[in-house]
């Protein structure tokens, strides 16, 4: 079988972290190869690495049995490789047909006006090879994800595309669109076309994969057909590691009952109830969208709610601004601290007493002396690093930035604290901080709310795990009985298939 | 390390080097050039003539760092102007007409600042082009409601607002310094001015936070629009007459002066002594070209030339 493309050898290194470590991956025609790996594990970076996003650091990349020199996006087209992104590149705006032509209009012999009824002409037909049929005259803004999907491959393949990488191209479509994905990409393959083919739904790989390769912490940890692999050996090889190293002991208590949500309709959400405990962590798992990110946010009043009640201490509460919910004793640790968390352009000690300035107000004014005196006793409890504590935020690394937000909420004394994420884009060592940080709140008696998509977080931290599917809760697993596996049969919802 | 300390302190400092750079500049090339430049009387007149743009660019700050701006100012100063005019001319006591003139005045301004502040928040309709409808309605409305011509015989007390001196000083100057020194608090020592950075620099991360962000910005309008209404009234004292074609084209000065003295457009970060030296800086010029006898066509090309240097040597030093 002879290589399409051939990676051999490449790294990549950040400040911190080594993205990609010696990392060879091969790809023929006509062949499906999946990527699979934890966050961070690095397919993004590798992908990003092959469509000229990112430059390599060393390694060799070999198209077609010739050495390839890929520096930009436009040296990738050259040699063939088309990219189809989690998040869409098109202009919503613009017309399908515009779109897929973007960059390269097909003009006038004449004239330098764009020639619209050939432009038009070919996007049907492009269209129609992934048998699609769409009108190519409406601006995309108006199509569903997955013909957005269709627009976006479609644009890929208008060049010459003979390797095309799609990035969790699943995450956003349902069931059917799915299967008409998998349609496409047969078509695809059956022209000699080799796709690389990233999701975290394991059982997409078993459904259209034809090789697998596992990352983890940038180094490939096993490549084989997909027919040798199972869900169990898939899983193991992308978490490899023993847990109990990677979580601090906590030794849990939960107490009497401090916070209950019940029948909360709002969104997608659909009749959540679940209560929590004085000095529990409880989980949440579920797939991207899955309606966990929304629970928070109508919990901390940041978004409203349709129906449903909350209680508190037993008292019946009723947020309707995060205000409100912050003076009720409610925190919340958003998904992106960096465009949700935190003002980039005030200092650390700005961006930790921001919740709480009523509290450090003499007449009308600020008492600065208090403010600092009060922010650098929590800087020392949490251990936040930082040159000064008059830098801008922006200079801190992921680990001190989440401890900067954590003591906004430890300054605003909250006795509920929902964690949405709280380790996405954090180092191995501040990750076991966090992790302990959390522990000790929860001892103190706070009640720990833990969104997360990375379940061994969960299953090494959380007392109890509830998981989410499509805005309902599937399911409640306690610490003792909770695996992946169960986890991930709430999260798609096997069981209730199964039974 | 001993660069960086340097640099350290450069950026520490609230004032941007390269205002400092130009108005330093300005001010030795315009001593050198006039001998009545650097005396009393005209320092206290520049001071005069700044005063009535720099007290707009003290609440132009407060907008422009929550990243909105504000392009009806010109056109309030105009009809606040008119009818705090017309209102010094009812038959009332002067004792009487005067402060109800005033009040008026700073009232319509709040007013401008709410309605502002809620197009902005409540309606969603992005800063430029609501303040950009103000500007034309409240010009509109200084025509309509004078019919297109001045208003003229104000009782002589209602000149004495901008015509008149407290310790020396012209009245108009004491009120922007009280201003800036107001401002300048508010924005360091009050919790409302904290706001204000924050919701600039990240108004959902803001929300998140606790802070009401639609009462920010509807606030920062507010002071915008009363400090501009006080310009108003000011300047209707000083010409003794309420003109509707007063303040054509001001809020390009006042919007200059604050990002010359640093303050971000994109919000967020930006000081109110940097906006006092950008509208000093503007003034002097102004000033200065006049005393050279330089033709007022030829200043508006100066004066842009200055605006676009001082940026470029801010930029440059970032790099």
């Amino acid at each position: 079988m002879s290589a399409l493309l051939r990676l051999s050898g490449i790294s990549k290194q950040y400040p911190g972290v080594r993205a990609l470590d010696d990392v060879s991956f091969e790809l023929s025609a006509g062949e499906i190869h999946c990527l699979v790996g934890e966050n961070g594990a690095g397919k993004s970076t590798l992908t990003k690495i092959l469509s000229g996003a990112l430059s390599k650091d060393s390694g060799e990349i070999i198209i077609n049995g010739e050495k390839a020199e890929i520096h930009s996006p436009s040296d990738a087209l050259k040699y063939g490789i088309g990219m189809i992104y989690q998040d869409f590149k098109l202009v919503p705006e613009l017309s399908v047909a515009e779109n897929i032509y973007l960059g390269k209009e097909p003009m006038q012999s004449r004239l330098p006006i764009i020639d619209y009824a050939t432009m038009h002409q070919l996007a049907r037909t492009q269209l129609g090879l992934l048998g699609e049929i769409l009108d190519t005259t409406v601006p995309v803004r108006t199509l569903s994800v997955a013909q957005q999907q269709v627009v976006e491959i479609a644009k890929a393949i208008s060049e010459k595309v003979t390797i095309l990488a799609l990035d969790e191209p699943s995450a956003a479509l349902t069931e059917r669109e799915l299967l008409s994905l998998f349609t496409i990409v047969r078509r695809l393959i059956s022209e000699g076309v080799g796709v690389i083919y990233i999701s975290h739904r394991l059982e997409e790989i078993f459904e259209i994969g034809d090789r697998v390769t596992v990352l983890r912490d940038g180094k490939v940890v096993k490549t084989c057909p997909v027919v040798e692999a199972d869900r169990k050996s898939l899983i193991q090889w992308m978490v490899g590691r023993e847990l109990e190293d990677e979580f601090p002991h906590i030794g849990l208590v939960p107490g009497e009952e401090l916070f209950r949500a019940e029948k909360i309709n709002a969104g997608i959400l659909r009749s959540i109830t679940f209560l929590l405990r004085r000095g529990e962590i409880l989980g949440f798992a579920g797939l991207v969208g899955s309606g966990r990110t929304e629970l928070a946010r109508v919990l901390f009043g940041a978004d409203g709610k349709e129906s449903g009640k909350m209680f508190l201490h037993g008292m019946e509460i009723a947020p309707r601004s995060p205000r409100e919910a912050i003076d009720l004793g409610i925190g919340l640790l958003t998904e992106d601290r960096n465009r949700l968390g935190l003002i980039p352009e005030m200092n650390v000690v700005e961006n930790i007493s921001l919740s709480s300035l009523s509290e450090l107000l003499r007449g009308p004014f600020l008492d600065t002396k208090k403010e600092s005196e009060k922010t650098q006793l929590l800087m020392d409890q949490l251990r936040i690093r930082t040159p000064r504590s008059t830098d801008t935020v922006e200079n801190l690394s992921g680990g001190n930035r989440q401890k900067v937000i954590l003591a906004r909420w430890l300054f605003t004394n909250s006795k509920v604290l929902i964690f949405d994420e709280p380790t996405s884009g954090i180092d191995v060592g501040a990750k076991y901080e966090i992790y302990s940080l959390i522990g000790k709140l929860a001892l103190e008696g706070v009640g720990i709310i833990m969104i997360s998509s990375d379940l061994p977080e969960l299953l090494g931290v959380c007392s109890r795990i509830i998981v989410m599917h499509e805005g309902c809760i599937t399911g409640e697993l306690l610490r003792g009985e909770a695996t992946q596996e169960k986890i991930m049969a709430l999260a798609t919802e096997e069981v209730k298939s199964e039974d | 390390m001993k660069t960086e300390e340097r640099s350290k302190v450069f950026s520490s400092l609230p004032v941007k080097f390269g205002i400092g750079l130009t108005l330093t500049a300005e001010i030795i090339l315009f001593s050198q050039l006039s001998p009545y430049f650097f005396t009393a009387e005209n320092i206290l007149n520049v001071s005069l003539q700044l005063s009535i743009t720099a007290i707009i660019a003290a609440g132009m700050t407060f907008v422009i760092l929550t990243s909105g701006i504000d392009l009806s100012v010109g056109a309030l100063v105009a009809f606040t102007g008119v009818v705090a005019a017309s209102v010094a001319k009812l038959a009332l006591p002067v004792f009487v007409a005067l402060p109800l003139a005033v009040a008026a005045g700073l009232l319509i301004g709040a007013a401008s600042g709410v309605f502002a502040g809620i197009c902005v928040t409540r309606y969603a309709i992005t800063p430029f082009i609501a303040t950009l409808a103000l500007m034309t309605i409240f010009r509109g409305a200084a025509y309509i409601y004078t019919d297109g011509r001045p208003i003229w015989e104000l009782p002589q007390q209602f000149g004495l607002l901008a015509g008149g001196r407290v310790f020396g000083l012209p009245i108009p100057t004491l009120i922007m310094l009280i201003v800036y020194v107001v401002a300048y608090i508010i924005l360091k020592w009050t919790r409302f001015g904290r706001y204000v950075y924050a919701v600039g620099g990240n108004k959902e991360a803001a929300r998140l936070a606790g802070i009401n962000t639609n009462r920010i910005l509807i606030g920062v309008y507010v002071v915008c629009g009363v400090l501009t209404s006080l310009s108003g009234i000011l300047l209707a004292s000083r010409v003794n007459s309420g003109q509707p074609n007063a303040g054509l084209m001001y809020e390009l000065d006042v919007i200059a002066a604050v990002v010359v003295g640093g303050t971000s457009l994109s919000g967020g970060r930006g000081t109110i002594i940097g906006t006092l030296l950008g509208a000093v800086l503007i003034g002097v010029l102004r000033n200065g070209l006049n005393l050279l006898d330089v033709n007022s066509y030829v200043q508006q090309v100066v004066v842009g030339f200055v605006i676009l240097i001082t940026v470029m040597i801010d930029q440059a030093r970032k790099k």
